[in-house]
């Protein structure tokens, strides 16, 4: 368990609404949620999730903590805002969705290899390099992410299109070594730095 | 008392359904002089429009009846229908206001004996029937209309159908130069009851109300259980008039929704629960209905009529709003949603839906005088003036999502109100 989970853990106890309600972004909606289960129906993934957002919302209230912060179902969140356009409550439900699945992963318990999770991580550590998104390398990250052979196979079942992009000057195979970057990244990751530190002190992860 | 002084002892009542009448013959009925003006053709409102009261399961009819009897016989109700108010002016004891008269081209010497209607050839949809059925333009607006006159509709005035239903007139009550008055009467007190109207359905647009034949409205659902309505009582779907037997009732439609009524409209879960007696009245054993609800909303003493359509085995309750609706080949119905009592998903199919809509206050669209104040969803709350020298009350639906038992308990509550205004700056006209 990591050390911010148990810090979490021991200071909220058994009050998992509060520590939503203070921690996730826009977690003091939760409670306003009245079960009336739109929002579910409206989701254009919902066939293909366990926990429906208003299910969420109930084992939150309920104080099931492991359940909510492991669940593949808030990572589903596609962003296409139906369930907030029709909230009767106008929860900012996909917000709330994000909040969680980012608060999970902060404390490192959401679930391991979680395609989206894994995708944005890759993103994440991508861009903050060099301030820029290398394309190339971002590629090659997300084919190699399950493995060596898996890596090659996707290499291989792509290899087309990489080509055409080639041809067609939308990828330089030259970004390999080092790539382009912004003018001062020192200073970018400075910045990034800065944001986190205040991110974790209105969070209550620092103190 | 140096607030005011009543120079007019009449109370105006605005509106003339249930609430109007009510607290119109409340006030007449204490002596004082009372003028009731009514947008429409007839007295009644939306009340004459309902097959069945909830929960006694009794007929509007009746009470209608009463109150128009008591009407009849009571010398201080001054009743004027196509009648609305354009703008009220002054203070509590002295109101001015401006009445707008449109014409029916109807006089009094009408007996109601339905010559002009058969002579007529153009048809309107009916706002009596919520435009389910046509009706002929010259036509009597239902058989309790107070009064009992046939109406003109203005679209036929000029046309060779308005010279034929003058033609056909037996009684000389056709006058077809009748125009637009426009008059102004004193009012010391003010009731306002203009009741509500059912939300716009087509808005929820996941519901489809304006793309499938076969979603209807709680109101319009009425209109078919009624033997006088449109489909002589027979439950038959617009789509292709085949009998609807396995009917889904949707609750909140409109209601408790930021997006369109935020108020708890309060009457349609009563409403549905009283709708399945309809569906089992009509089928027995072999009907289904299907109430899909967030939560059921039925106070006091009607939990009981709840827990008694709880036991009819051919009603289910679904705890899920339903977030929409899909029409298949056969124009059914397909209702998609999850449920709440474990989240299950589902797909069920219905011949006909009914969206048990919202109540919204009619004062969304009419002009009122400047001491009304309105609450956050339009109804009445009270008056923008201090307590004590207010003149104009709220009344019935107009005030609050109310049933008719209630919209009856606050109109005559409004009324002692009106009076008390009219007697006591009277008694101190007559003392100082």
């Amino acid at each position: 368990m990591s050390e911010l989970n148990q810090k979490a853990v021991a200071k909220y106890q058994n009050n998992f609404l509060k520590e939503v309600e203070e921690r996730v972004e826009d977690g003091e909606w939760v409670s306003m949620c009245m079960q009336c289960g739109v929002c579910a129906g409206s989701c254009p993934l919902g066939p293909h999730w366990e926990h429906s957002p208003q299910k969420i919302f109930r084992m939150i209230m309920a104080g099931k903590r492991d359940e909510v912060l492991t669940s593949d179902s808030v990572w589903m969140c596609t962003s296409c805002y139906s369930c907030i356009v029709r909230c009767p409550r106008k929860l900012p439900i996909t917000h709330i969705m994000h909040g969680i699945a980012h608060y999970a992963h902060r404390l490192d318990v959401a679930p391991k290899g979680q395609p989206t999770r894994e995708l944005a991580r890759v993103f994440w550590n991508n861009l903050i390099k060099t301030g820029r998104v290398n394309e190339l390398k971002f590629s090659l990250a997300v084919y190699f992410k399950d493995g060596f052979s898996q890596g090659i196979k996707n290499l291989m079942s792509m290899q087309g299109i990489a080509l055409g992009l080639v041809k067609a000057k939308r990828l330089n195979p030259m970004e390999i070594i080092g790539g382009h970057k912004c003018k001062d990244v020192g200073g970018i990751q400075k910045m990034l730095a800065k944001a986190k530190e205040i991110e974790d002190r209105r969070q209550g992860y620092s103190s | 008392m140096t607030a005011s002084i009543a120079t007019s002892q009449t109370i105006l009542v605005v509106g003339g359904g249930i609430s109007g009448m009510t607290a119109a013959l409340e006030a007449a009925e204490c002596g004082k002089q009372v003028i009731l003006v009514e947008r429409n053709a007839t007295l009644g409102g939306r009340t004459a429009l309902l097959y069945r009261y909830f929960p006694k399961m009794c007929h509007p009819t009746c009470g209608m009846e009463i109150n128009l009897r008591r009407i009849k016989a009571n010398r201080n109700v001054r009743v004027m229908t196509m009648t609305e108010v354009l703008d009220v002016k002054g203070l509590r004891g002295d109101y001015t206001v401006k009445l707008k008269l449109s014409p029916r081209y109807v006089n009094s010497n009408c007996t109601a004996c339905g010559e002009c209607a058969k002579a007529v050839d153009a048809e309107i949809d009916n706002p009596y029937e919520y435009n389910l059925a046509k009706t002929r333009a010259a036509y009597l607006p239902h058989n309790m209309a107070y009064p009992m006159h046939y109406v003109l509709d203005p679209s036929i005035i000029g046309t060779q159908d308005a010279d034929k239903a003058k033609a056909a007139c037996k009684y000389d009550a056709i006058e077809l130069d009748m125009q637009e008055e426009v008059v102004e009467i004193k009012a010391g007190a003010i009731v306002w009851a203009t009741g509500w109207k059912p939300y716009d359905a087509a808005k929820i647009q996941p519901y489809g109300y304006d793309r499938f034949a076969n979603v209807i409205t709680s109101v319009e659902f009425e209109r078919l259980a009624n033997p006088h309505g449109p489909t002589g009582g027979k439950l038959l779907r617009p789509s292709d008039g085949k009998e609807a037997k396995n009917i889904a009732f949707i609750q909140c439609a409109g209601s408790r929704d930021e997006n369109h009524l935020r108020h708890c409209s309060r009457i349609c879960c009563m409403a549905s629960l009283k709708q399945t007696h309809y569906v089992r009245e009509a089928y027995g054993d072999s009907a289904k209905s299907t109430i899909y609800y967030i939560d059921i909303r039925v106070i006091d003493r009607l939990e009981d009529f709840y827990l008694q359509v709880q036991q009819d085995p051919t009603v289910g309750f679904i705890k899920s709003k339903v977030a929409k609706i899909v029409e298949d080949k056969e124009s059914n119905l397909v209702l998609h949603g999850v449920d709440t009592e474990g989240y299950h998903r589902y797909a069920t199919t219905h011949d006909l839906v009914v969206l048990a809509v919202g109540m919204e206050p009619e004062t969304n669209g009419i002009k009122l005088p400047d001491d009304i104040l309105l609450d956050s969803s339009g109804f009445i709350e009270g008056s923008n003036l201090p307590a004590g020298i207010e003149g104009i009350y709220g009344a019935g639906a107009a005030s609050s999502p109310l049933d008719v038992n209630r919209s009856v308990q606050s109109a005559t509550a409004a009324a002692l109100r009106a009076i008390q205004v009219v007697h006591k700056t009277s008694t101190v006209e007559g003392v100082r």
